[in-house]
């Protein structure tokens, strides 16, 4: 009972306290190129979830195995070129045996390797000393959590384009302020889940 | 000649600035600009990276074969990436402790990858350095501006010295993310009505355009976006 709090509480404040974009501003880029249409914004965000998980189940083992406590100053080069394998493997064994969810979502995996997301979130996982299960439930939180912002902010975008703005806010500036207001209403769940 | 040099040199400060013009780089520069000198040090480890980065993918642009260049360059990247951050654990201990993850995440800052592919990539020795140079300049400067006026209105201080704090409340908003992101917002407004003043472009997050692993996907991502509607 005790571990499934703990991890209720790990999921929780993964989706809303420390959103991924809105708190710890990683995936920026997905965020303001990607979310312009709900769809996209999904499939993408669905990549980054399954690349997020698979990627935190490989790495905390070779952390915790391998690197620690000799070689931890390679933490950095290692977890890049073990995500860049993944996100590889991932779209192979996808393109053979799931054929539909590689054409949803394949054009999306190569992009994923340089998502500062990814990499950040497995060494958040090392940073604050999660367990495995842990680590992996704080994975699956950060993915849906950016997926939450991504499909959030999609909303939103689109009635921007709609809105009479100021000149000089036209475009990035106007995002930018859009997502700050967003982010606000995120502070709202600070507490949630701990 | 030398005004060949000079301009990849000043290219990357104003003209092309990797922050304000390219919208390269945005993940650290919400996220550490709580305070001018936090943007100081994250500005001058992604510089130190860009530099050797540049100078290594330079010398090598011949011998990398193109398919696996990506994955080379991120090597090379994590190999600096790492060696910065020893030096910054070892000799700078409170920066370290200000950057957090985001010392090593330079690794994947959309900004060395992209100089790598679109400038060191095709340039020899010298530019692609001074490129380096230029751009990490560039973005150290707006990364303190930017650390400079979140800190001014929301600690009351520049570089921990008092300035407003005594008369005016700080307004802590502008330390939390929605005052990264709106500061950032207001930074970009401002730098496009300047570019507007002088008859440039103004600056747009170009998605998958200014993205490095363009050359990876292509522009798939762009296409699919473009069938839904």
């Amino acid at each position: 009972m005790n571990s499934n709090t703990a991890i209720a509480s790990v999921l929780l404040a993964a989706i809303l306290t420390n959103n991924m974009v809105l708190s710890k501003f990683l995936g920026i880029c997905p965020f303001l190129g990607v979310s312009k249409k709900t769809g996209t914004a999904f499939s993408m965000s669905v990549a980054v979830t399954l690349v997020m998980v698979v990627s935190t189940a490989v790495t905390w083992p070779i952390y915790h195995f391998i690197l620690a406590p000799d070689y931890t100053y390679l933490e950095t080069i290692v977890f890049i070129l073990v995500i860049a394998a993944i996100v590889q493997l991932i779209e192979i064994v996808l393109k053979r045996y799931i054929k539909p969810v590689y054409n949803a979502l394949g054009i999306y995996l190569p992009l994923i390797t340089t998502n500062c997301a990814v990499l950040g979130i497995t060494m958040l996982n090392i940073t604050n000393g999660l367990g495995f299960v842990q680590s992996l439930f704080n994975a699956l939180g950060a993915g849906l959590g950016f997926m939450l912002a991504m499909l959030l902010f999609s909303g939103v975008r689109e009635r921007l384009e709609m809105a009479d703005i100021p000149e000089f806010l036209k475009g990035l500036p106007i995002t930018l302020i859009a997502a700050s207001l967003v982010s606000l209403s995120f502070l709202g769940f600070a507490g949630i889940g701990g | 000649m030398n005004n060949k040099y000079l301009g990849y040199f000043t290219n990357g400060i104003i003209k092309e600035n990797p922050t304000l013009r390219l919208v390269l780089g945005t993940c650290p520069t919400l996220a550490v600009t709580t305070a001018a000198v936090n943007g100081i040090g994250m500005g001058l480890s992604a510089t130190l990276v860009l530099v050797c980065s540049n100078l290594a993918i330079s010398l090598l642009r011949n011998v990398i074969p193109d398919k696996v260049r990506i994955p080379a360059y991120i090597t090379i990247i994590a190999g600096f990436v790492s060696v910065v951050q020893m030096l910054v654990k070892a000799f700078l201990p409170s920066v370290d402790k200000a950057l957090g993850i985001y010392l090593p995440l330079i690794v994947v800052n959309c900004i060395i990858l992209a100089r790598a592919e679109m400038f060191a990539s095709k340039h020899s020795v010298l530019p692609s350095v001074l490129d380096g140079l230029g751009m990490g300049i560039g973005f150290t400067a707006v990364l303190t501006l930017m650390g400079a006026i979140r800190e001014i209105l929301g600690a009351g201080t520049l570089f921990s010295l008092p300035i407003t704090a005594k008369f005016i409340d700080p307004m802590i908003i502008f330390l939390l993310p929605p005052g990264g992101f709106f500061v950032f917002g207001i930074l970009v407004a401002a730098s496009n009505a300047l570019a507007k003043k002088n008859g440039k472009k103004i600056a747009e997050h170009l998605g998958c355009e200014a993205c490095p692993s363009k050359g990876v996907c292509g522009n798939a991502v762009k296409e699919a976006a473009e069938n839904e509607q």
